[in-house]
């Protein structure tokens, strides 16, 4: 065992841990941890934009994007949070670029930006060119910048270490303990803050958007040190996955005019969204297909449906939208002009479907891709663990694992970048400031029990069960019954086939000995992680009864502020969940129904 | 179809040399490698060791050689390369285990060509973004796309030759923030690439722009590197 001190540990290395890292260091001594190579995090694969009111194509306001996110999130979202991200936008847009991110340009030179579903112009209602795009990689430019800023500052990085737990000592964070795949050596960091960036969990269902590296480990290994959860049956579906892939078609593609077709040849969005139609918000869109697939209307009756970006298509419909650019004249588009603003998703089809989207519409279906929920924050990033909002001493977390929150119940397009870097560097900033003037809490003796006993439980059980198996089940299950729509009956089911599922893992052992990149015994790890998220999200949806936001609850199809309007926490104590409750910060904008 | 896979593997607490392993599995021609790789450890043998993560060719880790010629296995179809299949790690960096090799000498590389934005004047008195044209903004962007994943680098004679060799991937970040109208420290880099472990030890083969999984032209960005460094000058 190697113990390292550090001021500052933060656990992940995608844009919030990179932001969070890259602050941190300024003032304490930081060391930045992670399972993957920083450049590997999933924050590359972002493609569409990250959402800021620079007003550089067409008028906008600030308080736009805060009444839009308000709304996006069905009301669920904390207004103080939100009017503070959609503040700290703009100047955080400008940081990045200064930084040297290579956004695309405007003719006159400024930062380029496109509409995006749920954004507008409050005034007219019409989509607003909002998210700041650099062709479609925005989230690989942000990594990239953000590690190469890293470098430039000389940040202390542990690649390819994976934090299996979380130290506490009397009650505040005391550091992590992390294993060293090269080596299969445990490490202890202790530290005086600890900031918790490990992203999303989009692997706990079948067909999704999310990396092999996406197992929400960050969110279980909190859970189990008594940290809730919250928020957790919120998690999004974008409506445009390739199908039976779920790698993502962005958002950005109905941005430069793309639309959904059914089987009919129909663009049926006008019917549910009449006003922004396919920039509707995602709960809205992906639960529209599913209806026209129910409804027989999925392509040759199966389950996906077009999207259709040739460019005929698209000048039909913005012809017929009134769709126009800047300057007022009509909003036309050629093959030329899609190639070269989408130019990785052309790739991606020609890869993996062979279509070739400027003469062929893709086939696409909703895919699992976003979480809501997380860790509870404030806006700060300190962690708070109660109904109160108590701060644990010491514990930060950013990004996609926490919960601000700044989505509530449904995440707009855009504004998950725009998270990670505005909160990450509060968390970064914080984390500092907190361990400057505090002292080490003392390690346990015992720092290393919990990790040992987890692992040793992977090594030791009695091999009738396969991790792999286990996770295809869970995977399955969660996508058929917690997914876009959501029944009781449904979630019952898959409740119980979760537990049974975890039961069953108790038997899974790994057949890899070695200590070398034991990578069977991390990936059976994660699937622990899997199991533990399922069943909190799907607890948590079985006990909200109304539909809001990405919760579309089928047995309660309205949203009911009166008794709904409020956070889930969930903990993990002795094996069993308790729920509770928290209430939602409302400040400007009283709940209203939600048309688009 | 029943694809047949030859692996390359090495488990250094084991084995004192590699082998080769063959498993045989059902698949669909439009399915992944990866797909594949990750039913070769979850059903076959788990102690089978790659690294993955996006599984659709973004992130950069699971660059190896299929079929003797290095490609991302995400990015690979079944179709692509049929259904015997031979799956090595790359070469010239050093196995640690299966397909798993070190990645440091490619890192440090990297950081050697002073991989990010340099620019100490004064920030635009607004605030905003500094300016820049659109032509300007194209004029780097393709150096821009890349993803670390080492294929180009692990495809050159020359770098097999010596690690000390700064390789493709090394340049192509040169690259990107040289022509970056921006940026203010082109001419430190081109003094670095210019040392002699730098272009002059690119014989132009072109085998790292055929390995590229994100299509950028390596052997073109060397070029006008080159051309830099005579000239003086970035056009
Ligand atoms: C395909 C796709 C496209 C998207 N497009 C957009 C977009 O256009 N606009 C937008 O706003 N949002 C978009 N999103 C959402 C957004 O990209 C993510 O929510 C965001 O990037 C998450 O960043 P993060 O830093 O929180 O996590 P990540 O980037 O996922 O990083 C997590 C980090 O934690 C590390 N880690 C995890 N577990 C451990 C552990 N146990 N030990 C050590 N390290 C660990 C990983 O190695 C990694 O470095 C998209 C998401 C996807 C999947
Ligand atoms: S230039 Fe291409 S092949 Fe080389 S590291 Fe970058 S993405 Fe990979
Ligand atoms: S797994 Fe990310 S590039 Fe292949």
């Amino acid at each position: 065992m190697k113990v390292h001190q550090f001021d500052v540990v933060v656990v992940g290395a995608g844009g919030a841990g990179l932001m969070a890292g890259l602050y941190a260091s300024r003032s304490a001594k930081t060391a930045v941890i992670s399972k993957l190579y920083p450049t590997r995090s999933h924050t590359g694969a972002a493609q569409g934009g990250i959402g800021a009111a620079l007003g550089n194509m067409e008028e906008d306001r600030v308080e736009w994007h805060t009444y839009d996110t308000v709304k996006g999130s069905d009301y669920l979202g904390d207004q103080d949070a939100i009017a503070f991200m959609c503040e700290q936008a703009p100047e955080i847009v400008y940081e990045l670029e200064h930084m040297g991110l290579p956004f695309n340009r405007t003719p006159e030179g400024r930062i380029a930006q496109r509409p995006f579903g749920g954004h507008t112009n409050n005034e007219t209602g019409k989509p607003v060119r909002r998210a700041c795009y650099a062709a479609d990689r925005t989230g690989h430019m942000i990594l990239q910048t953000l590690y190469q800023q890293c470098v430039k500052n000389n940040v202390t990085f542990f690649d390819e270490f994976q934090v299996i737990d979380l130290i506490l000592s009397n009650g505040a964070a005391a550091g992590v303990v992390a294993l060293e795949l090269a080596t299969g050596e445990l490490h202890v960091f202790h530290a005086k803050a600890v900031v918790f960036a490990t992203g999303g969990y989009g692997r706990v269902w079948e067909i999704t958007t999310n990396a092999y590296a996406n197992t929400g480990d960050g969110i279980a290994i909190a859970l189990r040190r008594g940290i809730p959860a919250e928020d957790m049956e919120f998690f999004q579906f974008h409506p445009t996955g390739i199908y039976r892939m779920g790698i993502l078609i962005t958002e950005g593609v109905r941005g430069e005019g793309g639309v959904l077709i059914n089987d009919k040849g129909e663009r049926f969005m006008d019917r549910y969204a009449p006003h922004v139609k396919d920039l509707a918000s995602r709960d809205v869109v992906s639960r529209a297909m599913y209806l026209e697939m129910r409804e027989g209307r999925g392509i040759g009756g199966k389950r996906y449906l077009y999207l259709d970006v040739r460019p005929e298509t698209v000048n039909k419909y913005a012809a017929i939208d009134g769709r126009t650019n800047p300057d007022g004249t009509p909003y036309t588009v050629t093959a030329e002009q899609i190639l070269a603003k989408l130019p990785d998703i052309i790739d991606f089809c020609r890869t993996y479907l062979g279509v070739d989207p400027v003469t062929q519409p893709m086939p696409v279906q909703p895919t699992a891709h976003y979480a809501m929920g997380g860790i509870p924050t404030n806006i700060y990033g300190e962690v708070v663990i109660d109904e109160k909002n108590t701060v644990m001493p010491g514990m930060y977390a950013a990004g996609e694992c926490a919960c601000v929150s700044v989505h509530g119940a449904n995440r707009l397009g855009t504004n998950s970048l725009l998270d990670i870097v505005v909160f990450g560097k509060q968390a970064g900033i914080r984390a500092a400031e907190f361990a400057n003037g505090a002292d080490f809490q003392p390690l346990p003796d015992d720092a290393l029990d919990y990790t040992r006993s987890q692992l040793d439980g992977l090594r030791h059980g009695s091999g009738k069960e396969n991790a792999f198996t286990i996770a295809t089940e869970l995977k399955t299950v969660m996508f058929d019954h917690v997914g876009v729509f959501r029944t009781e009956e449904g979630m019952s089911q898959a409740l119980e086939k979760i537990r049974e599922l975890k039961e069953r893992f108790k038997d899974v052992r790994v057949s890899d000995t070695g200590k070398v990149f034991n990578t069977e015994l991390l990936n059976a790890w994660e699937v622990s992680n899997l199991l533990d998220i399922a069943e909190v999200t799907t607890a948590c949806a079985l006990n909200r009864k109304e539909s809001r936001g990405a919760h579309a609850h089928e047995d309660y199809p309205k949203r009911d502020d009166e008794n709904w309007l409020k956070h889930t926490l969930v903990w993990q104590r002795d094996g069993k969940l308790e729920i509770g409750y928290k209430p939602v910060t409302i400040t400007r904008f009283q709940p209203k129904e939600r048309v688009y | 179809m029943q694809v047949t896979l030859k692996i390359f593997r090495f488990n250094p607490e084991k084995d004192r040399k590699f082998h080769y392993e063959t498993y045989t599995l059902e698949a669909e021609p439009t399915e992944r490698v990866l797909d594949l790789l990750e039913r070769v450890k979850g059903y076959h043998d788990g102690t089978f060791t790659f690294r993955r993560s996006c599984a659709h060719g973004v992130c950069g880790s699971d660059a190896m050689r299929i079929n003797g010629r290095n490609r991302l296995a995400c990015k690979t179809l079944v179709q692509d390369v049929g259904e015997r299949i031979t799956i090595e790690p790359l070469l010239g960096l050093r196995v640690i285990k299966d397909l798993v090799v070190d990645m440091e000498p490619f890192f440090e590389n990297y950081r050697k060509v002073l991989p990010y934005f340099i620019n100490e004047s004064p920030l635009p008195e607004d605030g905003r973004e500094r300016l820049q044209s659109p032509e300007e903004r194209a004029r780097f962007d393709d150096t821009t796309k890349c993803i670390l994943c080492a294929a180009c680098t692990t495809s050159c004679p020359s770098f097999w030759a010596s690690d000390d060799y700064l390789g493709p991937a090394a340049l192509v970040a040169a690259h990107r923030f040289i022509f970056d109208s921006r940026d203010e420290a082109a001419a430190q880099r081109l003094q670095i690439v210019a040392e002699t472990s730098g272009l002059a030890r690119c014989h132009t083969v072109f085998n790292c722009t055929m390995a590229c999984p994100r299509e950028i032209q390596i052997t073109k960005a060397i070029g006008e590197l080159k051309m830099a460094t005579i000239t003086g000058k970035l056009d």
